[in-house]
């Protein structure tokens, strides 16, 4: 079972009180009714799916009921952090210490 | 290759079955191969051997980066059904039980198949209305299925609670008849064995670390044993095709996930069916040596762990303790994860893709196994003519592109 802090409540929870949400930082195009149905298909269903550093959006769903982002590793599953939506992850994968 | 049989079984005795002739051979790898396909689990070994069987190409190489048959053939919990909501699915797991019924005569090796049913359990009003519509489909396609009465689930397995003061009640359920399970390991090593004697190399220990492209078409693939070079690459690498896709530089509409499931201590025979139950979120069977199977929900974030969370356990133990009170004093053996690559749709993705000579099976999310035989066969039948199998068609990575999705979410989601 992971620990998971929350940014918001600032406290280690269990991961029962979470719920995951899937790839973080994914923005919705402004402009949809111009895009192709290749790039509306890429916005809605192509994920990355990495194997290792990934940045993902958490719900504290028995907690605050914020939504917040995370780095982890999704071989190891090690949490590298968790931040604030909004702001950008300060661990990435160019960075990434084996 | 040595047929066996039960006069071979009396005869080996005789020698305390220390003669037996190895079940497939370990080759060094060739310079190249007609086909090379990634992934050396049920469905790439079934893919072999139907390209060998049924399209003359021999000269196939299965690459496989641990053992045959480690990864999600070796985690899944053995249960084979076809009945899937929406016609493009059910035609295609119907194809594939269809095969299961003649497949261990086919192979020449017990897989232990047996039709022992599965009943697919409601417990809301809704549920019901559900299971209904799924068996009145199931029914135009051809495919056996019933609705079952509260009293009739009572009678078929007494150690349910099937009472009114039940927490979530048992209202009914669905039947098919011709389900059941085989055994998962002896499915990879019985087309592992028969693609071995049409000629097909199996080559374990191999990793696939990159896909060699010339222009628009492939021309082999880059491993931790030199580079093959290959007419078609066919990539049946489950939870980690995302990871080969993007070796060529191709996305797709996959996330991996841990599943998990886990088997108890052996008991004496108690449970001669399947039970699942996608309202309280378990499923169950007893193996032939006794341990009861159970399955567990997915883990909701991405991982390539091959294990799970254990609140996710917790919570499928608590479904099954609550459908079988008398289960509550088992304990469990062992419980594991595999990775689960799950499309938006729920179906499968078995397709050619805009790069020459590659082509991809992914997507089977947590319902693979009981389509090995078929979705073998239609895979080898696209990868051969380069065109897809009428029954696979459906299932092209463009739909996600068109927007022709195929959401078996209801029949898939939970129950595998």
């Amino acid at each position: 079972m992971l620990l998971i802090k929350c940014p918001y409540c600032e406290e280690q929870r269990e991961e029962e009180e979470f719920s995951p949400a899937g790839q973080a930082h994914i923005v919705r195009p402004l402009n949809p009714e111009e895009l192709s149905d290749e790039q509306w298909a890429r916005y809605l269903f192509f994920r990355k799916n990495p194997r290792g550093l990934h940045h993902e959006l958490w719900l504290h769903a028995h907690g605050c009921r914020k939504y917040f982002n995370m780095t982890r590793n999704t071989v190891t599953y090690q949490i590298m952090e968790t931040y604030k939506m909004g702001q950008q992850p300060s661990v990435t994968a160019s960075q990434e210490v084996k | 290759m040595q047929q066996y049989s039960g006069f071979g079984l009396l005869k080996h005795s005789l020698t305390y079955h220390e003669n037996w002739q190895r079940v497939w051979n370990n080759p060094i790898p060739k310079k190249h191969y007609d086909v090379v396909i990634i992934g050396g689990g049920g469905h790439g070994l079934a893919t072999a051997y139907y390209l060998a069987k049924e399209h003359g190409i021999t000269n196939i190489a299965v690459v496989e980066k641990g053992y045959l048959g480690g990864g999600n053939t070796a985690r899944n919990t053995t249960i084979v059904r076809s009945n899937y909501l929406w016609d493009e699915a059910s035609h295609l797991y119907e194809h594939s039980l269809k095969l299961w019924e003649g497949l261990a005569q086919d192979l020449n090796y017990n897989l232990m198949f047996s039709q022992r049913g599965v009943l697919n359990l409601g417990h809301t009003l809704q549920d019901m209305r559900d299971i209904e519509r799924r068996v009145n489909a199931n029914r135009l396609n051809g495919i056996d299925g019933e609705v079952l009465s509260t009293a009739q689930i009572q009678e078929m397995v007494p150690i349910l609670d099937c009472s009114k003061n039940a927490r979530y009640p048992v209202l009914g359920a669905s039947w098919q008849a011709r389900a059941g399970t085989a055994r998962h390991d002896a499915v990879a090593w019985g087309f592992a064995r028969a693609a071995a004697a049409l000629g097909v190399d199996l080559l374990q220990q191999t990793e696939v670390t990159g896909i060699r492209r010339k222009d628009d078409a492939v021309v082999g693939v880059e491993t931790n044993r030199g580079f093959i070079s290959a007419g078609k690459v066919a990539c049946v690498a489950a939870g980690n095709s995302t990871v080969i896709a993007k070796m060529v530089g191709m996305e797709l509409p996959l996330e991996s996930h841990p599943l998990q499931a886990m088997v108890s201590e052996p008991l004496k025979p108690i449970l001669n069916t399947v039970v699942m139950s996608n309202h309280v979120h378990g499923y169950i069977s007893q193996s032939d040596k006794g341990d009861l199977v159970i399955g567990a929900g997915i883990d909701g974030y991405l991982g390539y762990g091959q294990r799970g969370s254990f609140n996710v356990v917790e919570h499928t133990i608590a479904a099954i303790i609550e459908m079988f009170p008398i289960f509550s004093r088992v304990r469990l053996n062992r419980a594991w994860g595999g990775i689960v690559d799950t499309c938006p749709d729920a179906c499968p993705i078995i397709s050619k893709t805009h790069i020459k000579g590659l082509y991809f099976n992914c997507g089977w999310g947590t319902g693979g196994f009981k389509a090995t035989p078929g979705a073998g066969h239609v895979f080898a039948h696209t990868i051969a003519h380069d065109d897809p199998h009428p029954l696979a068609k459906p299932f092209s990575i463009d739909r996600f592109t068109s927007g022709e999705l195929i959401d078996e979410h209801g029949a898939a989601g939970v129950a595998h």
